[in-house]
């Protein structure tokens, strides 16, 4: 009997955890913020993803507004995609910084379409599929994409600069990236179609991080999928192969905005920032964070004092 | 719950990269080499120190600290140590295998009762013979209970070869987890789960077929 008991009680204490998970699922937990204020009275609330790149820039756009004397609420580190999107939509966050190509895929049903990958084309289709209620601002020149990267030995070996001179050489490589890739036209499907490569073999590895960077460096994989902002290609003289056919997503860094809390002054002050932003001055000054622990206010600041900014 | 990726026939084909049958073989020899490993190492130290009760202490806790190391972070240890590779997978899971077989080998002898022991000498049997004949047949169903524990982690656990470039069912995890598709996932942990329980399954049948019948108590069943 005290065993069917405790046997009911189990069952009972784990139905409970998971109905209290699937509720945690689907809470907002930045719902309250939107009665404390959020853009009401003025304010800016700048949001930013849970990565490092993401919290820098929205950093830098929250010391550039408040330059231009708008007051800004800082809620950075909100976790996946669909999640601060439902919060930019409900007005809980005013701002944020995204990139056009992987917002683009986001928000179509089935990924970004084919063959549309150069920053222009990407920017037109994103503001297509924009949620009700959002705007883009100018988009920076800086992006952080996937990239093609090889050693400096392996380049000067085989005379590569572009993904293209891969063709004669791939059979011989071996090329490391995310999962993904063996499966996403923007991986091994569309190297084939595009530049007719197949290389020796494939290896899931992470997506740009740690393990594919080391894979490279020891020499496992030839070739590696490392982001094109990733500190590791200029500390360990990495090549990036140039894309001349445009496989991969542009992924220009841009303000996704809600229209309500857009105007004159915001606008200006961000496509400010946006002009001055290249894909090697984020570079270096992500390396900052994440390679001399720097913090992320400090660094900012010396972005925008270096170009005018503030 | 969407199973169709478990039910694909397409999935289950021999000799296809990524199928089933393919996954489940080098899943399940990456399990055996770590447990053949596992047991090269701990079954003489555990003999040995059941045997002796020299070291007893630092064998132990030597084991229970390796049973509380995260295989996964053990893995990226190796990986930035020793490079990408089958070595450091087979050294992550052989440090998993060894605590639950080192601790049953030497808590298996350790429990072989004295009286039998000093008979089994007074007979005149050497110390190799009191090992191998009394001893070792006495702590088989203890060290296999063991064993049998060891392979069902090593099971579940073998899917981080995956996350380091290598096959096994963890490419179902890793990959379906990657290109959203949670049908793979679903169909990666029931397979998982499956193929752990048929082994323990198995396993059961091995121990009562090595185990001396006058151990399980069969031959008295038999006798009457």
């Amino acid at each position: 009997m005290s065993r069917l008991r405790l046997i009911g009680a189990t069952v009972t204490g784990l139905a409970l955890a998971l109905s209290l998970t699937a509720c945690g699922a689907n809470d907002d937990p930045l719902a309250e913020e939107t009665t404390s204020g959020g853009s009401s009275g003025g304010a800016v609330t700048v949001g930013s993803a849970n990565f490092a790149e993401s919290e820098l820039l929205a950093e830098i756009y929250s010391q550039a507004l408040e330059a231009k004397g708008v007051e800004v609420k800082r809620s950075f580190n909100i976790g996946a995609r669909e999640l601060y999107l439902k919060a930019l939509q409900d007005g809980s966050i005013d701002l944020l910084p995204e990139y056009n190509g992987a917002l683009l895929a986001a928000l179509s049903a089935g990924g970004a379409p084919e063959g549309v990958s150069k920053p222009e084309d990407v920017l037109g289709a994103l503001k297509k599929v924009l949620p009700a209620g959002t705007e883009v601002l100018e988009q920076a020149t800086a992006e952080d994409k996937d990239t093609l990267t090889v050693t400096a030995e392996t380049a000067a070996q085989y005379n590569l600069k572009t993904i293209a001179d891969l063709q004669p050489v791939a059979n011989k490589l071996v090329i490391g990236a995310g999962p993904e890739w063996g499966e996403r036209y923007q991986g091994l499907k569309g190297l084939k179609e595009v530049y007719g490569l197949e290389f020796k073999e494939f290896k899931p590895l992470d997506a740009g991080g740690p393990l594919t960077v080391n894979a490279l460096k020891d020499g496992d994989i030839q070739v590696a999928n490392i982001f094109s902002t990733d500190s590791s290609i200029v500390t360990n003289k990495f090549v990036v192969l140039e894309d001349p056919k445009s496989l991969y997503l542009a992924e220009n860094i841009l303000p996704l905005i809600r229209t309500e809390a857009n105007n004159p002054t915001v606008s200006g002050a961000l496509n400010a920032v946006s002009a001055k932003l290249t894909t090697e001055n984020l570079t270096a000054n992500l390396a900052k964070v994440q390679v001399d622990k720097q913090d992320t206010a400090t660094v900012a600041k010396a972005f925008l004092t270096e170009n005018g900014l503030v | 719950m969407n199973l169709s990726y478990l039910f694909d026939p397409e999935h289950w084909q021999f000799g296809v990269a990524g199928g089933f049958p393919q996954l489940i073989l080098s899943h399940l020899g990456y399990s055996a080499l770590a447990l053949l490993f596992g047991v090269i190492i701990a079954l003489p130290v555990g003999l040995y120190i059941g045997h002796t009760g020299r070291g007893s202490f630092l064998a132990i806790n030597a084991g229970n600290a390796g049973r509380s190391l995260p295989t996964l972070g053990l893995l990226m240890l190796m990986v930035t140590l020793l490079g990408l590779g089958l070595l450091p997978v087979l050294i992550a899971l052989t440090v998993l295998v060894v605590p639950p077989i080192l601790t049953s080998t030497y808590a298996g002898m350790r429990a072989v009762d004295h009286s039998v022991v000093d008979a089994a000498r007074g007979m005149g049997m050497r110390p190799w013979q009191v090992l191998t004949r009394v001893e070792f047949p006495m702590a088989l169903p203890v060290i296999m209970g063991g064993f049998r524990s060891a392979a069902l982690q090593v099971i579940a656990t073998a899917t981080v070869a995956a996350s380091v470039g290598l096959g096994g069912l963890g490419r179902l995890l890793i990959d379906g987890l990657a290109v959203n598709d949670y049908s793979r996932v679903l169909a990666g942990a029931i397979v998982v789960a499956v193929l752990a329980v048929v082994l323990d399954l198995f396993l059961a049948l091995v121990q009562r077929w090595v185990v001396s019948p006058g151990m399980s108590g069969q031959a008295r069943r038999a006798a009457t």
